[in-house]
């Protein structure tokens, strides 16, 4: 399988509905693949943040068993309008 | 995104030598072997203590810029008597405990027996505040409420 920044914001876009997203391949500063991703999703709302990581795990199941470091910010709508604001 | 104290702490992974001898805070408790990923040995581990992590290395030299993180926002509030085990010493516990909070990565954090999240969410707790109220359920009292209080005191 081919882990590409752009696979997992596919794979994050279909499976969330995101109205944005944004996936980052930061293996080069670590030693192996590795990614962070920013989520915006109106599934989120009304979740607390450990519900709404565990969406996002569920959703990269799988790849994650072949990714070594995985940072993720997991925001609704509104969250993502006011942090834009500040 | 709130990479950035990520950033600095993969930085300090080019540490050569460790720390000091000894541990300066937590406890390191030896994960004892033979079922040591087994979910009634993790129960009891995650229920012995307040607060309990698991690591990649040890606290005094984190072989990993997350871990690091923890290890760090705990340490900006003070947090001394905790438990910390370092999955690197042990195989069987790195995936039993990976298992038990059906959670892919390490670090991961434990509040009075609950499953907190890892890096990502300690970070944002630390940064909106709940990590000092959480805390405080437990009786735990965080050095950084003392210094919003006093702010002038250094």
């Amino acid at each position: 399988m081919e882990l590409s920044a752009e696979y997992l914001r596919e794979k994050l876009q279909r499976d969330l509905e995101a109205e944005h997203m944004e996936v980052e391949d930061t293996t080069p500063n670590r030693c192996a693949s590795s990614f962070r991703v920013l989520v915006v999703s109106a599934k989120f709302e009304g979740k607390p943040l450990l519900q709404r990581h565990r969406l996002v795990n569920s959703c990269l199941a799988e790849e994650l068993l072949h990714i070594h470091a995985f940072e993720q910010k997991t925001l609704t709508p509104e969250q993502w309008t006011r942090e834009q604001q500040k | 995104m709130s990479g950035s104290l990520g950033r600095a702490a993969a930085a300090l992974l080019c540490w050569g030598h460790s720390a000091g001898g000894g541990l300066w805070g937590p406890g390191v408790r030896a994960a004892s072997s033979g079922g040591s990923g087994s979910s009634e040995h993790l129960d009891m581990l995650v229920k012995k203590d307040r607060v309990v992590v698991f690591l990649k290395g040890p606290p005094e030299q984190p072989q990993c810029g997350f871990s690091n993180t923890v290890v760090q926002i705990l340490r900006l509030h003070s947090i001394r008597d905790y438990a910390v085990y370092n999955v690197l010493d042990d195989p069987q516990l790195q995936q039993g405990i990976k298992a038990y909070s059906n959670w892919p990565t390490i670090p991961q954090v434990y509040l009075n027996s609950e499953f907190v999240g890892g890096c990502d969410i300690l970070l944002q707790m630390h940064q909106n505040g709940d990590l000092v109220e959480e805390l405080k359920k437990l009786g735990i009292r965080s050095t950084l409420l003392d210094e919003k209080k006093d702010q002038d005191s250094k």
